[in-house]
């Protein structure tokens, strides 16, 4: 599904990954965990194609095609999708309006037909309520007003929209209170298929206790230091990433 | 939003499709412009005496005046000797022709605007005065309509058929003195449209007139008159598209409302003159006065524009709420891309008691463009209770254009209610990256982002125009997203 290769990135020529190595086969579910700083965002950056990062060295291959070289939009259409840490708010266009835009405009790269409004409105309508969301944010602006929580189920629903084959989490357990990381974990979740992979990037390991990793890794200063099964992250939670910043160095 | 991303998408790439023209014979006066010239223009459409004299008056003021200088454009001088003020394709015999009796290839041209002609192509419920250079060649639906009382014609036909009626009014909203253009226009003014609806009508259908552009070196000046008698309504509409030239082409139009006690315009209007290509060579000077007197009590007027073309656009149009409780709105989306530059607005001019207005602006400025936005809301002393309400939004598409805006607000009455505000935004690289992210196109992003932005306005539109519009801004935003 997804193999990155020795991966050097840098920002503005400071260099922020400095070789990560990292397979992803379909069906897997892999969590980045790592202090700030570390270059988790710029990994999930690099990955969906935001403008500003220099690949310095490395590949990355998606579904056997160099992902490097593709548009963001194209990565998307390709089934990449992107939960944003801090999804942004469009003024004017109603949510409802963009993810029908989006679902077509996916649909229309595989060659398949445009949804109409009818149909989308009962696709989305089912799909609402894995996040237990209200009806009313569908015709709202994309995330204005939203709050931190709302805008994260946003995104979620966007996924079960979408249903990509390869799901990056940016930090989507920060800012959801103990009962919205429940129903964002569930919904999550129940987008596990044998064929859609995940790769979840957070901090803590609270929401793992929810979305059970296959594996997990700890991403420092710029490389992956430690990797291992479930229990590494809370080996972590119990004893600081301090551990493992000591144990590469 | 009504149309969905496909039409825009289908549509974002092509070029300025109106763009073409049409050969054919026409008779055309040379270049330049004197008394001479305007009582040729006034034998050729063989107007009353008065007409006359009310051109060559509006002329030798015309002569004493100078070009306004205030508003933020920066225009090349215009040499209005160099202009031809009378272009129309050749016609056999006199007077007002048949459908059948018109030039199939003026059929054919307009067919290709998406304007077709005939009646039984036509969508039903719209009756279209199709006005080609200096004249109008056809008018459909005219006998339905004056089955219902409603007088819709080509001005120069009302003329001959109902001159006192547009001595009455012509003239009295926009003087011949009012402004530069306007003299200029009330001096050599060719065609437009001329619309009566009497005591208690409801115009049952929509009425349009489609202007259009087609002959070089010439300019238009169109004239068009609406009279909305007591208790009567009308929604009209109005679209303008011009072939693409590298010469700069003057369009200089007056547009005259009157509306009387508990009547009602609804007066829409596209723009997409040719607005110059991506180097800003060529493209539509566009100066307009248009202002509506609401004369009665709860008279009511609504302008909606749509301003996506012109290399200058410069165009106000005003609302004077003379009659207690009339009310005049403005709703406004001026596009600029390139190098195009537009310096539109509106004035409300509150006089009787309890008037109201609303202003909604939305000015979206890409490439070089500069976009400014000019208003002007006036409480006079006698207007007790007079409200105003401004929004005035402006978008901005990269970092190269600017957006303006200038409200003035002058209030003499104590009692008055005007609130204005007002927002800049930039559509940001977090957000195309966001739609990218989900599958979008930068330019579908960016069509879809200044849609919602305009949504407003274009839920005032006629239905078939709101999908138009849309996609015209589609259209114009090409390019915009580097």
């Amino acid at each position: 599904m997804l193999n990155i290769e020795n991966l050097h990135v840098n920002v503005a020529d400071k260099a922020i990954l400095k070789g990560v190595n990292l397979q992803i086969k379909p069906g897997e579910v892999h969590a980045i965990m790592g202090p700030n700083g570390a270059g988790k965002s710029t990994l999930s950056h690099i990955l969906s194609g935001k403008a500003g990062y220099t690949v310095t060295q490395g590949k990355v291959t998606y579904a056997g095609k160099d992902l490097l070289a593709m548009e963001p939009e194209l990565r998307a259409r390709e089934g990449m999708f992107l939960a944003f840490q801090y999804p942004v708010e469009i003024p004017g266009v109603s949510n409802i309006y963009l993810m029908k835009a989006a679902l077509n405009a996916n649909r229309k790269h595989q060659g398949l037909d445009e949804v109409d409004a009818m149909d989308f409105l009962t696709l989305v309508k089912d799909k609402i309520k894995l996040l237990q969301m209200d009806e009313k944010f569908l015709y709202r602006a994309v995330n204005e007003g939203f709050s931190g929580g709302e805008k994260k189920r946003n995104e979620i629903l966007q996924a079960a929209i979408l249903e990509p084959k390869l799901c990056v989490l940016d930090e989507t357990d920060s800012g959801l209170d103990i009962d919205a990381l429940k129903i964002v974990s569930k919904a999550i979740n129940s987008l596990r298929t044998e064929q859609r992979s995940f790769l979840m990037i957070t901090h803590y390991q609270r929401m793992l206790d929810y979305v059970k990793p296959d594996f997990v890794h700890v991403l420092a200063d710029g490389r992956i230091v430690k990797s291992g099964g479930p229990e590494l992250a809370l080996e972590l939670e119990e004893k600081g990433y301090q551990w493992v910043e000591g144990e590469a160095a | 939003m009504s149309s969905s991303t496909k039409e825009i998408e289908n549509l974002i790439n092509q070029d300025y499709k109106q763009g073409f023209v049409t050969e054919l014979e026409v008779e055309t006066f040379p270049p330049g412009l004197d008394e001479e010239v305007i009582a040729k223009l006034s034998k050729i459409k063989n107007e009353p005496s008065f007409m006359l004299e009310y051109r060559l008056k509006a002329f030798r003021h015309w002569q004493t005046m100078k070009e306004p200088d205030w508003a933020q454009l920066n225009i090349e001088a215009i040499d209005y000797q160099s202009i031809s003020y009378y272009s129309a394709p050749k016609k056999k015999g006199d007077g007002p022709q048949s459908l059948d009796e018109v030039d199939p290839e003026l059929l054919e041209t307009y067919k290709k605007l998406g304007i077709p002609l005939d009646e039984q192509e036509r969508l039903a419920g719209v009756a279209v005065d199709a006005v080609f250079d200096s004249v109008s060649v056809a008018t459909t639906f005219k006998g339905k309509l004056k089955d219902a009382g409603v007088i819709f014609c080509p001005i120069s036909e009302a003329l001959q058929e109902y001159p006192e009626l547009v001595k009455k009014y012509l003239g009295t909203v926009v003087t011949e003195t009012d402004n530069f253009f306007a003299s200029l226009n009330a001096a050599v003014f060719t065609d437009g449209s001329f619309v009566y609806i009497p005591k208690g009508v409801r115009c049952p259908m929509e009425l349009s007139t489609y202007f259009r552009i087609n002959a070089a070196n010439t300019g238009q000046f169109e004239r068009t008159l609406i009279i909305a008698d007591a208790g009567s309504h009308v929604s009209y509409l109005e679209g303008c598209t011009a072939p693409m030239r590298d010469e700069n082409q003057l369009h200089a139009a007056v547009v005259e409302l009157v509306i009387m006690d508990d009547a009602e315009i609804k007066y829409s209007t596209v723009q997409n003159w040719y607005p110059g290509d991506e180097n800003g060579v060529g493209g539509i000077y566009n100066f307009v006065t248009k202002r509506a007197e609401c004369r009665g009590h709860n008279a009511k007027v609504s302008w909606t524009q749509v301003e996506t073309g012109s290399a200058i656009t410069w165009k106000y149009p005003s609302c004077v709420l003379l009659g207690d409780n009339s009310t005049g709105e403005f709703y406004s989306v001026a596009l600029t891309n390139n190098y195009q530059q537009a310096d539109t607005g509106t004035k409300m001019i509150h006089i009787g008691k309890n008037t109201s207005s609303t202003i909604i602006s939305k000015g979206i400025s890409a490439g070089k463009a500069q976009n400014t936005y000019r208003g002007l809301v006036k409480v006079g002393k006698g207007a007790e209770n007079a409200r105003n309400f401004t929004q005035c939004d402006s978008l901005l598409v990269g970092d190269k254009c600017g957006a303006h805006t200038f409200p003035y607000i002058e209030v003499k009455q104590p009692s008055a209610q005007v609130e204005h505000e007002a927002t800049t935004s930039k559509i940001s690289e977090d957000q195309l990256f966001f739609c990218q992210q989900r599958g979008l196109s930068a330019e579908d992003a960016v069509s879809m982002i200044v849609n919602g932005f305009c949504k407003e306005v274009f839920k005032e539109l006629p239905m078939e125009f709101a999908v138009e519009a849309q996609a015209l801004l589609g259209i114009s935003l090409e390019g915009s997203v580097g």
